[in-house]
């Protein structure tokens, strides 16, 4: 018997209304997360983001969220509520954001950050939500612990600063964690670091992990599964260590205009956009 | 065409000064793609605005079309030479049309027939006589780099330094704007030097690389040798490897 769902989606819709007529900016969308790594996939526009912020029900007003299934275990979110969300969020689902330098408190030593989320979910002393926040940015593979936790956002290295948000994500121990784009602000040397203790931490705590990015090739690298998205709808669903097989035009498109290091071109083919894919073609 | 001897970028002075690019030599033939890699911090960015005249250089010589750069430069000098940014949402001021974003550099350097040059430097980046008056947010990113570049070339430079031209942009227009500048260094015998932390994109355009590391300039390598993998320096095998993709360890 296959276990039930962590996360189930089921035609999910979000709409900000515009007074040139209803902006759809994910129609109706499905899919489930089980105990694994899925990537979601598109370029700027795509609805990706959306996507993710709806399921964390952090859409701002006007914008409107509609499913017919969204379901976090056994939760109903569609009606949820703020207060609803609050208590959901860090302690069942976490979200890592794109930059450290945006997404921590400037005025607030690391260590405290991350202290505070931890007491901000289980009950105890400030001694042990201490000892919890060094315990997790030893976890995040941060050499030493003790000295980092006084240090200020502007003091970390940006690779460093998203370990740090890692470690705050985590440390309430959620089921599904949601990484916006989690690594496209770091150089690669240290991108291929932060993805590899993501990695080791959603698979040792069972977790199921949404890894939005518009980088391909690198998703299809450390995903089991991938969504692509455009103009708001899931194109394409596929393994992801076959989306060289891809069958959809658009993800082919994107995927052939690459630049190759060991295959150079002269003229890159360039994406040529079919007004059908919007619609679901 | 470009040649630096030497070349030491200093901030401040004394005991908190830093050198963020030091001891830098390199040659760049007439026609040639020459590109920088390296990481944030690297000092890539800080050569590239040495080249431009952007950034006072400490040390060195900075050699365009076989002149030593004087501190302040002439206008001829200054016009050999364009440069185009990474961000063209920041780039283009806003409450500028795209004409007067192109008739501005014609002022500067006293350029006549600007209604000819506009057009064809226009036509040139493949936007159409409808895009002239528009304001930069009516504009896609790919549309506002093309206008980027177009002002770059409007003053007809032999010399194009490119900063990350592409990084701010989607694959599928990376694509574009690629294509486009491959096509002008054809036509126009451009040479160019670009900074890109994206060592595919490098490829793509480039024969020759420089591959910088905390300020210095570690090894001058071949885009062909980069393919292959016959790299020396431990710093570019470091930059490879992660280029290539996610790998997990079992």
């Amino acid at each position: 018997m296959t276990a039930p769902p962590l996360l189930t989606v089921r035609n999910l819709r979000v709409t900000y209304p515009a007074a040139q007529g209803d902006i759809h900016a994910v129609r109706n969308v499905s899919f489930t997360l089980a105990r694994e790594r899925l990537g979601i996939v598109g370029e700027s526009g795509s609805g990706k983001s959306t996507l993710g912020r709806a399921i964390m029900g952090l859409v701002p007003r006007p914008g409107r969220v509609a499913a017919d299934e969204l379901r976090l275990g056994a939760i109903d979110l569609r009606n949820l509520g703020e207060s609803g969300f609050r208590r959901l969020r860090g302690r069942r689902i976490a979200m890592v954001l794109q930059d450290p330098k945006f997404a921590l408190n400037p005025v607030m030593s690391v260590g405290h950050q991350i202290a505070e989320t931890h007491r901000a979910h289980v009950r105890g002393s400030a001694r042990a939500a201490r000892r919890a926040a060094l315990e997790m940015l030893h976890a995040v593979r941060i050499r030493d612990p003790e000295r980092v936790f006084g240090l200020y956002p502007h003091q970390v290295s940006g690779g460093m600063g998203q370990r740090v948000m890692i470690a705050m994500m985590l440390i309430a121990d959620p089921e599904v964690l949601i990484a916006d784009e989690p690594t496209s602000a770091l150089d690669a040397t240290v991108q291929t670091q932060v993805l590899a203790i993501l990695d080791e931490l959603v698979r040792g705590r069972g977790m199921g992990l949404i890894l939005i990015s518009h980088n391909l090739p690198l998703v299809a690298s450390f995903c089991d599964r991938v969504l692509v998205m455009y103009s708001g709808r899931v194109v394409e669903t596929c393994g992801a260590g076959a989306l060289r097989q891809a069958r959809h035009p658009y993800t082919r498109g994107l995927l052939a205009s690459l630049p190759e290091l060991d295959h150079r071109r002269d003229v890159l083919p360039q994406l040529q956009r079919d007004p059908a894919w919007a619609e679901g073609a | 065409m470009i040649r630096l001897d030497r070349v030491t970028v200093r901030y401040g002075s004394g005991a908190h000064g830093i050198a963020a690019a030091r001891d830098i030599s390199f040659t760049i033939a007439a026609g040639e793609v020459f590109g920088l890699v390296g990481e944030s911090g690297s000092g890539k960015s800080t050569v590239l605005r040495a080249v431009a005249g952007l950034l006072p250089h400490a040390e060195g010589i900075v050699e365009l079309a076989g002149e030593a750069m004087p501190r302040r430069r002439t206008r001829a000098q200054r016009r050999l030479l364009q440069m185009v940014f990474q961000d063209p949402y920041g780039s283009l001021h806003p409450s500028q049309t795209v004409d007067q974003a192109l008739a501005a550099p014609l002022r500067i350097h006293g350029l006549r027939e600007g209604e000819r040059r506009i057009a064809e430097s226009l036509r040139e980046v493949g936007l159409g006589p409808e895009h002239r008056f528009r304001f930069p947010h009516q504009l896609s990113g790919g549309q506002r780099q093309r206008v980027a570049i177009a002002r770059a070339l409007i003053v007809a430079p032999r010399i194009l330094l490119l900063d990350e031209p592409t990084s701010a942009l989607d694959v599928s227009v990376q694509a574009e704007i690629l294509n486009l500048l491959m096509r002008l260094r054809r036509e126009h015998g451009l040479t160019m030097l670009m900074v890109s932390h994206d060592l595919a994109v490098i490829a793509h355009l480039c024969e020759r690389v420089g591959v910088m590391q905390h300020g210095a300039l570690v090894e001058q390598t071949t885009v062909d040798a980069l393919a292959a993998g016959t790299v020396t320096h431990a710093h570019t095998r470091e930059l490879l490897e992660s280029s290539a993709r996610f790998e997990r360890d079992r």
